[in-house]
């Protein structure tokens, strides 16, 4: 660092959509006057909120966090993880042919995923057809289309950067409406259908013979799932939405073998990790969503040392090696 | 009579119309708890049931045996609904099968199918037995924990609510999947090799809990390879290869020529004491 004070962003927004960088560079510029490295204290870690854009990202940050926890749960359990990422780059073909169309992203995007979601389903349910084919098929056509629009379109360039890794710093107060509305929306269907979405997830052919319709179920949960990866889409990016899913349950696995424990553990990680991430993308100028998961990352990691040195120590308990 | 069914010992029970006896139950006047009526059904073009008629009486108990791919698990999933009959019917109380007849029937998958690194416990599993009572919405009132508790202490289960399944003994595991059939208050449990995979001790355990249940008045259908336990412990057996070879009490119908023909292998067959002994016949003699 050179003697001066250290802009703390630099590039903020140059992957912001249009008409979202204005707020966002008035308090940038703000910011970047405080110097918060050289005088951090409690009192500081409230200075972002302060700023609007910082509000919106770090709550939409940490719904989107608890959503992806919560879903995750069930998206680790039933090996759908590759789903995520499918479903993320499918709606990078929807989002780019409703910016194209000039429709809502929310609209034109979530028509898309659902139709992805439902071909998915479809093709998976085939006999002879994996789901992982089924995802494989779907979703790198509907990426491939988007990039194909890109290609001919070479205007937005810029959006595309905020598609692929995420616009946190770009929501606005109604993105961030939308987001808890959707979240709410789909954290209300899955407490719905818990049980039989638990029974059909741990033993499907007894649920069956139980008279739940493991087939309804799995299309109802593709398609919350469709939403949800919507929702978070453009806040964490096309490329890392998957990672925001997979991270939180599978370290809620390290802490406790309840399912019911993991449904409240799994969340809180999630939204404690958007809360920290976005902290840590603030006050170390870095990518707010690559934070977000890399914070994921770094407690996973940390977890993994833990149980390999207990694992020397044959006498401690306490964490699940499974 | 069919050349190809055998018959129990006379004296016991009457005569089937394909020449098989029916059991000397005392309900056997009423209406069967399940009919299977010249059943067949395939995988595919696969032939898996090929026209079984079986009947299965209230407060019966009964293992069914015969070889890998001899379609015992495909009985137990036709007569649950989950695979459809190709020709016949499977009738439930003289009613053709329906979701609400269905929450009478119980359960129990082979443990091998089981995911034993899912996350859950051993209260979680048999929770789930109350999803034909409460669908939908609210958590497990009152009564519900009340019964969960009393039929875990008939498993030998209490205090044990809280682990992992992996945690616990094959016999406990067998139980716990068993307990979650048992909160449907069940007329008929369906288990599918519930001691495969099983030492001698969790053998006894999960025979001890079925005789118990058994006793109460729930019919028990079981799939089971192990030809001496079932001699040993359960009162009727039906033999069966795609098509039912033969039915009645083990000491009887488990002789050279049944086994021969329901697993197409010679097997050597000798009585003592009273009990009826199967051993394998050797290829070659050892030195």
């Amino acid at each position: 660092m050179g003697n001066g004070p250290t802009p703390l962003i630099t590039n903020p927004t140059s992957f912001l959509p249009r008409g979202a960088g204005e707020d966002v560079r008035r308090g940038l510029d703000g910011l970047n006057d405080l110097n918060c490295l050289n005088d951090l204290n409690i009192m500081s870690l409230l200075v972002p909120f302060e700023y609007e854009f910082f509000r919106n990202g770090f709550f939409a940050a940490v719904v989107v966090g608890a959503l992806c926890g919560f879903i995750g749960v069930y998206v680790v359990l039933r090996r759908m993880s590759y789903i995520g990422h499918g479903l993320s780059h499918a709606i990078f073909g929807g989002a780019v042919l409703s910016y194209v169309m000039n429709l809502n992203f929310f609209l034109g995007a979530g028509i898309w995923a659902l139709l992805a979601a439902f071909l998915i389903h479809l093709i998976s349910h085939r006999r002879w057809v994996g789901a992982d084919a089924a995802i494989g098929v779907v979703t790198t056509s509907s990426f491939a289309l988007g990039v194909v629009i890109v290609s001919t379109h070479r205007s937005f360039t810029r959006n595309i950067e905020a598609a692929l890794f995420g616009n946190i710093l770009g929501i606005t107060q109604n993105d961030l409406w939308v987001v808890i509305l959707i979240s709410l929306a789909v954290f209300l269907a899955l407490l719905t259908i818990r049980r039989q979405l638990l029974f059909a997830t741990f033993d499907p052919e007894v649920a069956s013979a139980y008279g739940v319709s493991t087939g309804k179920i799995d299309l109802l949960f593709v398609t919350l799932l469709a939403v949800t990866v919507l929702a978070s889409t453009q806040i964490l990016g096309v490329t890392l939405v998957a990672a925001a899913m997979v991270i939180p349950p599978v370290i809620a696995r390290y802490l406790t073998q309840r399912f019911q424990t993991l449904l409240i553990v799994s969340p809180i990680l999630g939204a404690s990790c958007g809360a920290a991430g976005m902290f840590l993308s603030f006050y170390l100028d870095i990518s707010s969503a690559a934070t977000i998961v890399l914070t994921s990352a770094v407690l996973f990691i940390l977890l993994e040392l833990v149980v390999l040195a207990r694992r020397k120590n044959p006498i401690s308990k306490g964490l699940n090696y499974y | 009579m069919n050349d190809h069914n055998h018959q129990s010992g006379q004296g016991h029970g009457s005569l089937h119309p394909h020449g098989i006896e029916e059991p000397p139950v005392s309900s056997v006047r009423g209406i069967p708890l399940v009919e299977l009526v010249e059943v067949s059904s395939s995988y595919g073009t696969t032939p898996a049931l090929q026209n079984v008629s079986l009947k299965i009486w209230p407060g019966q108990f009964i293992a069914i045996v015969g070889p890998n791919g001899g379609g015992k698990t495909t009985l137990l999933r036709t007569i649950l609904g989950m695979i459809p009959a190709t020709q016949g019917k499977v009738l439930l109380r003289g009613q053709e099968l329906n979701r609400s007849s269905m929450e009478r029937i119980g359960y129990v998958p082979q443990l091998e199918t089981i995911d034993w690194n899912f996350p859950i416990t051993a209260e979680e599993v048999i929770s789930m037995g109350f999803f034909n009572k409460n669908r939908w919405f609210g958590g497990i009132g009152h009564e519900e924990r009340r019964k969960l508790q009393n039929i875990m202490a008939r498993l030998n289960l209490t205090g044990l609510g809280s682990r992992h399944i992996r945690e616990l003994s094959g016999g406990q595991q067998q139980a716990v999947f068993l307990g979650r059939a048992l909160l449907g208050d069940p007329e008929l449990i369906l288990l599918d090799e519930p001691t495969a995979g099983l030492d001698i001790r969790s053998r006894d355990d999960v025979i001890h809990f079925l005789h118990e249940i058994n006793h109460h008045g729930v019919a028990i259908v079981i799939t089971a390879h192990d030809l001496n336990w079932v001699a040993a412990h359960l009162p009727w057996a039906v033999c069966l290869n795609r098509r039912l070879i033969a039915q009645g009490r083990p000491q009887e119908i488990f002789n050279a020529a049944v086994l021969k023909d329901t697993y197409s292998g010679e097997m050597i067959v000798f009585h003592h004491d009273g009990m009826v002994m199967i051993g394998e016949r050797p290829h070659a003699a050892h030195n």
